[in-house]
């Protein structure tokens, strides 16, 4: 895995501190132009993944490194999985199983399935779920994806409601079928880490928080902290900088000291900021003192 | 300490995540008529579960319910709980007739339950903090306020579940006004009229998509109010307060608290004269499990532990939820049934053909 991710919530209206800055962000990358200048200026800085949502636009941003395959040699996507909005605004509007339905291909199976009253199996949800992964991953055919991940919402969302096997059937599939790594992305680090010892992934590799005031960090930041010294998983450290409420240097001072988290992952819209990010990391990772 | 859930529609579902989560409480029945999602969330949760209500209630022994199924149905299924004394989270909004609500309110307060509504956003940091200022007096005397709430539901003219339907308690007035009423009785008081009040359609058939109208207040304030639940500009929905008061500002929205101070010198908090702003990180208390937003995990939380601790002092109690039911009362009789106005390209019986749009169509296309 890189040690360096470069997220995308800057180019999709994401912002926890503001919702101004969220739509001048929106604004500012509505075209995708704008949004492969960035990753541009990344690449150009040494960055080599791009952890993303499977957001509609970022099959605009895949067929464009797909076009220029020779001007992004070792890029790697690590797509995270589903855009939550998506299926919570659908399920808003028809309802739990028509919304379902709608995201999965119309061949009359699973629509006679759902008609039919039969009660649905652990085969069934298995084979309902790889459809919709495979309806995710299809913006990035062709491309280099090592690491896939389940999205916070659902990973805790099925967490919560106890449906366990969703991460083995994830799991497995995405090995099986694309050769890559799965992984979780989560809010709540401590139970989903045992959860997932539970069904038997080993060494799973986990996105959580991971900041120095403990911005969500279900647990709070000493048990995180003992998770990482004491667990065997593969961590990434994500919102570093709790949103911006910490300076760049004192937040990545905090992370880079915990050295078991293998990456971190940032995003940034200029070049100057993904530089000094990406110099501060490398700077901080590389002290004596903290390895 | 053991609770019962009813209804497993997307909140429905969300509060069994938190619940099941929770250490404190033990989800023993879950209740909801569609075939499928229930079994198996039955099957892995080790809940009891039941297609019909009253079966529910009838064998299975509870402390708590809650009660998350189309508005409609709210009322008696609150009162069947009530009468076996248990307590009841209910989610907004409460109940669509507020003389009802209030004999549930009533009911509630003379057997000593807990009782609450789902009004998240009494629980986001930036509105809790808010109102610790406002009652504070750091405003001064209020006299206009400004409520908002827009967000992307209802985009194109179709929709088949229960929040297209008028009686059954959809609508934009409802599902998203309700939220932005709540907040201004939370933060400052409900409004006893409104005046020049408008139910816009923009694509539903049935319900209206916009609500604005202009509230009075007992000591002379004003107050405006918009809901849109038909703009994709915003990613989810988002609700905005706006206070003027004669010493000064406050804007407030789930990320951020921004207070304008003119005169600080008799204030007893600390606050600067000019703009005091303070972001959601500083405003968030820990949540023992995070699946939406801090503020879904502490408004369960607050009920379990209102249970525990016999607190019957609700943060979101029915009283409040009944008086924002009342203030949308006044607005659908303001704006006059009749003059619901339909929407452009629509007959008021039949809707134009849905046209696919957005990642629908991309999506069903790359399924093709």
């Amino acid at each position: 895995m890189q040690r360096i991710l470069f997220g995308d919530n800057q180019f999709f209206g994401v912002n926890h501190m503001s919702e101004e800055k969220a739509r001048t962000q929106a604004m500012r990358f509505q075209k995708i132009e704008a949004i492969i200048d960035v990753l541009d200026a990344a690449y150009a800085e040494g960055i080599r993944a791009f952890m993303c949502t499977t957001h509609d636009r970022i099959s605009e941003v895949c067929n464009h490194f797909r076009a220029n395959p020779n001007q992004y040699a070792d890029f790697e996507f690590y797509p995270c999985m589903p855009y939550a909005h998506k299926y919570a605004n659908a399920v808003t509007e028809h309802g739990i199983v028509d919304a379902l339905k709608r995201f999965l291909p119309d061949d009359g199976a699973i629509g006679a399935m759902f008609r039919g009253g039969m009660s649905l199996v652990r085969k069934d949800i298995s084979g309902i779920a790889q459809l919709l992964i495979d309806a995710e991953m299809k913006m990035f055919h062709g491309l280099s994806t090592p690491v896939i991940f389940l999205q916070n919402v659902v990973t805790d969302l099925l967490l919560g409601l106890g449906v366990t096997d969703a991460f083995k059937i994830f799991a497995d599939h995405v090995r099986v079928k694309y050769n890559a790594e799965p992984g979780f992305i989560t809010m709540n680090l401590p139970k989903l880490l045992e959860t997932l010892e539970g069904v038997g992934i080993e060494n799973p590799i986990i996105c959580s928080n991971i900041n120095k005031i403990g911005f969500r960090m279900c647990g709070g930041v000493a048990v995180y902290e003992d998770l990482l010294r004491s667990r065997r998983f593969r961590p990434i450290a994500m919102s570093v900088l709790a949103s911006g409420a910490l300076p760049a240097r004192e937040g990545l001072e905090y992370v880079c000291r915990q050295t078991d988290v293998e990456s971190i992952v940032f995003g940034a819209s200029s070049r100057s900021n993904i530089r000094e990010t990406k110099r501060l990391i490398d700077e901080l990772s590389a002290q004596p003192e903290f390895t | 300490m053991r609770v019962g859930l009813v209804g497993l529609g997307k909140m429905g579902m969300s509060h069994m995540a938190m619940l099941n989560a929770h250490p404190e409480a033990e989800l023993v029945a879950i209740c909801d008529p569609t075939p499928f999602v229930p079994d198996i969330l039955g099957k892995y949760t080790g809940a009891a579960v039941y297609a019909d209500y009253d079966d529910l209630l009838r064998r299975e022994k509870l402390d708590a319910v809650l009660i998350a199924t189309p508005t409609k149905l709210h009322a008696p299924m609150v009162r069947a709980a009530l009468a076996r004394d248990l307590h009841v989270f209910c989610e907004k909004p409460f109940c669509l007739d507020p003389i009802e609500g209030q004999e549930l309110a009533d009911m509630a307060q003379a057997r000593g339950l807990v009782n609450q509504v789902g009004y998240h956003y009494r629980f986001v940091g930036a509105f809790r903090e808010a109102k610790r200022l406002v009652a504070a007096g750091v405003l001064g005397r209020i006299h206009h306020v400004r409520a908002e709430a827009y967000g992307p539901v209802v985009l194109r003219p179709k929709g088949s579940t229960w929040r297209a339907a008028k009686e059954t308690g959809g609508g934009c007035l409802y599902d998203y006004a309700c939220h932005a009423i709540d907040l201004v009785g939370y933060l400052f008081e409900a409004p006893t009229e409104v005046g020049g009040s408008v139910l816009n359609r923009v694509f539903s058939r049935q319900v209206e998509d916009e609500v604005y109208s202009t509230l009075y207040f007992p000591g002379g304030a004003t107050g405006q109010l918009a809901a849109n639940w038909s703009d994709e500009s915003h990613r989810k929905m988002s609700a905005r307060l706006t206070l003027w008061g004669e010493n000064g500002r406050m804007n407030i929205d789930r990320q951020e608290l921004q207070v304008f101070i003119r005169d600080a010198s008799e204030l007893s908090e600390k606050l600067d004269e000019g703009w005091n702003v303070r972001y959601t990180t500083d405003m968030t208390n820990e949540v023992w499990y995070y699946l939406r937003g801090e503020e879904y995990s502490e408004q369960i939380d607050h009920f379990i532990k209102s249970i525990k601790i016999g607190d019957r002092n609700n943060i979101s109690s029915f009283a409040s939820a009944v008086a924002t039911d009342r203030v949308a009362q006044m607005i659908s009789k303001d704006a006059g049934a009749g003059r619901l106005s339909p929407a452009r390209g629509q007959s008021e019986i039949g809707a134009v053909p849905s046209k696919p749009k957005g990642f629908f169509k991309g999506l069903r296309t790359a399924l093709r």
